[in-house]
This record gives C-alpha cells, sequence and structure tokens, in this order.
C-alpha cells in the first residue's frame, strides 16, 4: 500500500516540523486556558448552570482554538514552496491530506487531553469514571475538525486575508461537530449515557461524509 | 431582448396573479387569520432558494468535471439568487413567528440550519472575493461549494436529533395535513411563481456575470496589446 507507506512518511515529517518547536501546541493551549478562564467571569462557574454550560464551552474553545491551529497547516509549505516538492514525491495526493489530517488530530488530541484536568478542576466536574469515552468523543470529534480544517486550510491558504478567512469557512461548517460533541460530553459528565451512541454514531457518519469528500476532492484542492 | 422582455413580463404577471391569490383567492386561516396568507411567500421563496442552492451545487460539480467557466458563472448566479431568496425567507419568518409563536426566532432544525447554510453560501461569495486568479477562484470556491452542501443535511440532523426541545412548527411542519385545497393551490401556485422568478434572476445574472467576463478578457487583451 503505497498510500499508507506515503502517508506515513508524511506524518513523521509534520510530527518532526511541529515536535522541534512545540509552537502550535503552546500557543493553542494557552489560548484555550484563556478563553476558560475569560467564560468563568460570564457565569458562576460552580454553580449547576456550568455543568450544563461547561461542556458547550470547552467544545467552543477547541473549535476556536482549532481554526487558529489549522491556519498554518498549508500556509506553511508556501514560504519555501515545499507544496510542490509534496506533491511531486506522492503518487496520490490524498496522502498529504491524510498525514497532515492524522497530524492536526493528534496535535487536537493532546491539546484536548492536556486542558481536560484543567477544566474539570476549574469548573469542578468529575471527569474520571467517564475518561475512556470522553477520550472516544474528542477522538472522533478532533478527526471531523481535522478533516474539514485541513480542507478548508488548504483552500484559505490560497486567498487574500488567509488568516480571517479559515475561521469564516470553517467555523459555520463545523455546526455538526460543535453540536454533537456538546452533547455526548454533557451527558457524559452528566453520567446520563442515553444519547451517547446516537451522538458518537453521529460523529462518525460527519468524519465518513467529510474523509470521503476530501478522497474525491483532495487532488482538486492541491492543483497548481 | 425581445425573449428576455417576454420572459419578464411572465414573470411579473405570474407574480402578481401569485400575490393576488394569496391575498384574495385563498381562504383566511381559521386560527391565524391574514396572518398566515405570509406563508405563500415565506415557504415559496424557501423552496426556490433551496433549488437555487442545488443547482449552485450541480454547477460546481460540473465545475469541477468540465472546467468550463459557464459553470462557474452558473454557479455564482445560482448561489447569489438563492440567497436573495433565503435571506427573504430569514425576514419573513420572524414576521410570522412574532404574533405567532410570540418569539422572533426559536433554535428549531429549521430555522437554524437555514440560518447555517445562510453562512456557508455568504462565505461562498466572500471565498470568491478574496482570489483573484480567475480559474483558481473558480476551482476553490465550486470546492467549498461542495462541502458546504453536503454540511447542510449533516447540521439539520444533527439539530433535530441532539437540540430536541423546539417548539413542533404546527404549520411548516408538514404542508398537506389537512390543507383546504384552494389554500394547496395557491402555495404551489406561489411556488411555481417563485421559480420562474428565481430562474429568470439566475438568468439575468448569469448574462451579467458572461458580460463581466467577456470585459475581463478585452482589458487583458488591451493590457498585453
Amino acid at each position: 500500500m503505497s498510500l499508507l507507506a506515503n502517508t506515513g512518511v508524511l506524518l513523521g515529517k509534520e510530527l518532526k516540523t511541529e515536535f522541534r518547536s512545540r509552537e502550535l501546541l503552546t500557543t493553542t493551549i494557552i489560548f484555550v486556558i484563556i478563553v476558560l478562564v475569560l467564560f468563568s467571569f460570564t457565569f458562576d462557574p460552580l454553580s449547576d448552570e456550568a455543568r450544563r454550560f461547561g461542556s458547550g464551552l470547552l467544545w467552543l474553545a477547541f473549535l476556536f482554538a482549532a481554526s487558529l491551529m489549522l491556519q498554518p497547516c498549508f500556509l506553511r509549505e508556501q514560504t519555501n514552496d515545499t507544496l510542490s516538492a509534496l506533491r511531486l514525491s506522492v503518487s496520490d495526493p490524498f496522502a498529504i491530506f491524510l498525514a497532515k489530517l492524522a497530524a492536526n488530530t493528534l496535535f487536537l488530541m493532546v491539546m484536548e487531553l492536556l486542558l481536560l484536568p484543567v477544566f474539570a478542576v476549574m469548573y469542578s466536574v468529575t471527569v474520571l469514571g467517564v475518561l475512556p469515552w470522553l477520550v472516544l468523543v474528542f477522538f472522533l470529534g478532533s478527526l471531523g475538525v481535522s478533516i474539514a480544517g485541513t480542507a478548508l486550510s488548504s483552500i484559505s491558504a490560497q486567498a487574500r486575508m488567509r488568516e480571517l478567512l479559515l475561521p469564516l469557512l470553517l467555523l459555520p461548517m463545523l455546526t455538526p461537530i460543535l453540536i454533537a460533541s456538546t452533547e455526548v460530553t454533557a451527558a457524559l459528565l452528566d453520567r446520563s449515557p442515553y444519547v451517547l451512541w446516537k451522538g458518537i454514531g453521529f460523529l462518525v457518519a460527519f468524519d465518513i461524509v467529510f474523509l470521503t469528500a476530501l478522497w474525491l476532492f483532495g487532488e482538486y484542492l492541491l492543483e497548481e | 431582448m425581445w425573449k428576455r422582455a417576454i420572459f419578464a413580463a411572465i414573470v411579473v404577471s405570474l407574480m402578481g396573479a401569485a400575490a393576488y391569490a394569496s391575498f384574495f383567492v385563498a381562504p383566511t386561516e381559521r386560527t391565524m387569520g391574514t396572518l398566515q396568507r405570509i406563508f405563500y411567500f415565506h415557504a415559496a421563496a424557501a423552496w426556490a432558494g433551496m433549488t437555487a442552492f442545488s443547482v449552485t451545487f450541480v454547477a460546481n460539480l460540473l465545475y469541477v468535471w468540465r472546467r468550463q467557466p459557464r459553470w462557474d458563472s452558473l454557479g455564482v448566479s445560482s448561489a447569489e439568487v438563492g440567497l436573495a431568496f433565503i435571506t427573504t425567507v430569514l425576514i419573513t419568518g420572524p414576521i410570522w413567528a412574532k404574533p405567532a409563536w410570540g418569539i422572533y426566532w426559536t433554535w428549531d432544525a429549521r430555522l437554524t440550519s437555514t440560518f447555517v447554510l445562510w453562512l456557508l453560501y455568504i462565505c461562498y461569495l466572500l471565498l470568491r472575493t478574496l482570489i483573484e486568479e480567475p480559474d483558481r477562484r473558480a476551482l476553490l470556491s465550486a470546492l467549498f461549494g461542495i462541502f458546504s452542501f453536503l454540511d447542510v443535511p449533516l447540521v439539520f440532523g444533527a439539530i433535530r436529533w441532539f437540540r430536541t426541545q423546539h417548539p413542533a412548527p404546527v404549520i411548516m411542519g408538514d404542508p398537506n395535513a389537512g390543507l383546504n385545497p384552494v389554500m394547496k393551490a395557491t402555495f404551489f401556485f406561489s411556488v411555481l411563481a417563485m421559480h420562474v422568478l428565481m430562474v429568470f434572476l439566475i438568468m439575468e445574472r448569469n448574462r451579467l456575470e458572461k458580460l463581466r467576463f467577456e470585459v475581463d478578457v478585452i482589458r487583458h487583451e488591451l493590457e498585453v496589446a
């Protein structure tokens, strides 16, 4: 499978670039902490309300952070025109997308898992009992965000005002992810897992739809 | 020229007849009275807007496949016209909702997904203004249009399944649920009129886009010369 082999190599390159500087992770983690602190001033974070709003806030913060984090994904390739080199080196351009979206999913997961304890302490929610489920929701949600985000960041990188454009293109498109992840997370933190499967099924469906679209149309996104 | 004038006359008379029918022919609804008549514009515009966006989707797919500028031109024309119709829907909806439901806006699946749809197509047009090169603009905006169109059913499904506390939209719930035959006829006549108007607007807008394209080509030739 040359697609998987190519993806593996490219993923290694993405990870190496990021972990050399850890710029993306540090900035987005600090950004999310700031957002969580600022949110806490808009209502009483230790009341029962907080339990209802908490998961929504958390996901909103994640989405905003993702719209920042996905920014350099293709922009970074432009400075030295490395994208042309990438395109020449792989047989299937889908491998470029797969590697980038896998790396982005991983970065988002790292960021989310590092911030989960901070959130739990600040908003006084217990997460330990449902941790495996939360990890699954974080994974499916982040995967969806990364699939749509990687595709759209390759579009925004080719336009003017690119820094401003990506959140505009991405955030409305992520509405389904926000709704489903928030509901599942809220149900988990509330210990009423009745919407759980529906939500997880929905996230899987979103991921499949967008991954298929990216697979079908990805090569056109990278055309010269 | 004559063709366009005749088409315009047809559109005006159809819209006039639809307006007449919805004000004077259709019977007054029992519980909501005259207020219900806005439905003939509101829902008909929604249907026409959705059709226009479907045209955009097909044009986007055709552009990616065939790479002919006319599909790009059709895509932007139908997106703009669809946006105009959906804007009408988003304005007439609250006008009806305030007296009927007591609130201007509720976060129900249909309303919210229409609003997200509206936002996505605003972004589609915005994206087009931010890419200079015509071929790249056409391709990238077509791809964004395709992704947006795929997103809409997901938005609707997500709100439907997870935000279930919405007040049931009685009137919009099912247009055929025991609807008076005259009302039904008026409604479908309005839908027809709106669709003819939509086709007319798309054709006019498309013509404009073609002229603009020709001007660009001529200007480019002059600059080169």
